[in-house]
């Protein structure tokens, strides 16, 4: 074994825990709109993807066991609300329609440029579980950009409500792109490309489809470069939530600790 | 493949996938693989990672294989390579149909093009056909609403 392979297994898992909980809880937040959708469709297209979603961080779990030796359902069920590594973004409640959609928009096209880097991994794992959630996410991506385009431009209630969206998520988005500890040497083992480059790519995607329907994102731009021009909400990935994660991780866990190993 | 190897899969393709029941595992392609040494390993590769049938569908290779004799069973999962609705056989697409469902195109993963093509409504067979929701009431399948008929439909959503 190489002399920093602890550090290694450290940083490897901190990436995989932080893709399982974001996917987590952003299922959770998904399923919330279960029976209260705005119409039927979206209630039947919701519920699929939190359904999605929350398998998916099964097999990001599934990646970890060898490490925590705790089964998934440990991992979700068992462990404290500040001892998850999702970004905030994801843990903010479900908000109106509009916010859901640009929140699942801004989430959807980060997982799909982070699955096809992943593709390309030097870590098999993670090589072939991105392989197998790619073709699975693009239905997300097309939804919610449909939705995104069409909302975006639609009536002034739909426009107003797309661009309040838009202000309160991007700043929440990049946190998504938080660097974790350790990162640096997940991109030298080539196992991630690192957030520092997926959030450039994040960038030059979601801009041009948000300003197709002329919603306004916080940056500027000078001679073609684009800055940041609000302050990322980050946090998640140390561990230092804001106070709705844990409401949502004591609802999840509520049947599950009344009867600790309850079998039915 | 040993008679005993062939015996497991013949009794595999006895088991229904429990959300398609005209469509056994075998035909489903959920099954990579089978070695029976000692014990009886299989190699399950799903179709949808968030399919909930899943466990049901462990559950059942177990029992089935406990009643042939194998004590232990290992169930295997793979996703290399990943489990597409291209690898249904021809006649596999006609059992989808005479069940309701409209099959999945072919070619997959030029996923324009597959979405682009006009989907026969399984029950009258009209062209005048348009997607209603690109989700549906299972994971694999998507609504749509036939002009012909003026019935809705599902399809088998392409992977």
């Amino acid at each position: 074994m190489p002399a920093n392979a602890t550090t290694s297994d450290g940083a490897l898992q901190q990436f995989l825990l932080a893709l399982a909980d974001d996917e987590l809880v952003l299922g959770h937040r998904d399923s919330e709109w279960t029976g209260h959708a705005p119409i039927l469709e979206e209630d039947i297209a919701f519920s699929n993807i939190a359904q999605d979603e929350m398998g998916h961080s099964l097999v990001w779990y599934a990646l970890l066991e060898p490490f925590t030796h705790k089964t998934p359902d440990q991992m979700v069920f068992e462990r404290d609300w500040r001892e998850f590594s999702c970004c905030r973004f994801v843990t903010y409640p479900k908000g109106d329609f509009a916010y859901t959609v640009v929140r699942q928009f801004l989430f959807d096209e980060a997982e799909r440029l982070r699955l096809e880097g992943l593709t390309e991994s030097s870590h098999f794992g993670l090589k072939e579980v991105s392989g197998k959630l790619l073709p699975e996410e693009r239905y997300h991506l097309i939804h919610s950009k449909g939705l995104v385009e069409r909302l975006g431009d639609a009536t002034d209630e739909s426009r107003r409500r797309m661009q309040d969206a838009v202000t309160i998520a991007f700043p929440q988005a990049l946190g998504m792109f938080e660097i974790l500890e350790g990162e640096d040497e997940l991109i030298s083992g080539g196992i991630f490309k690192g957030n520092r480059v997926l959030q450039a790519q994040w960038l030059e995607n979601v801009l041009p489809v948000l300003e197709s329907v002329s919603l306004r994102a916080p940056v500027s731009r000078t001679n073609g470069s684009v800055a940041i021009a609000c302050t990322p909400d980050y946090g998640g990935r140390r561990q230092d939530h804001v106070p709705h994660l844990r409401q949502l991780v004591e609802d999840m866990q509520q049947v599950y600790r009344s009867i600790p190993g309850a079998t039915w | 493949m040993s008679a005993a190897e062939q015996q497991v899969w013949e009794e595999l393709g006895k088991i229904a996938d429990p959300e398609i029941p005209v469509l056994s595992l075998v035909e489903m392609k959920v099954i990579r693989g089978v070695k029976v040494d000692e014990g009886v390993k299989v190699l399950f590769s799903p179709t949808y990672v968030a399919c909930p049938a899943t466990g049901a569908i462990m559950q059942e290779i177990r029992s089935r294989l406990n009643q042939l004799g194998y004590a232990e069973v290992l169930i295997e999962t793979t996703f290399s390579p990943p489990w597409s609705t291209d690898m249904l056989d021809q006649d596999v697409q006609e059992k989808l149909r005479m069940f309701g469902i409209a099959p999945p195109p072919s070619n997959a993963s030029d996923f324009a093009s597959a979405h682009g093509r006009p989907v026969p409504c399984p029950h009258c067979n009209s062209a005048s056909t348009r997607m209603e929701s690109s989700f549906g009431s299972t994971l694999c399948r998507q609504i749509f609403y036939c002009d012909g008929c003026r019935q809705s439909f599902e399809r088998f959503k392409p992977l």
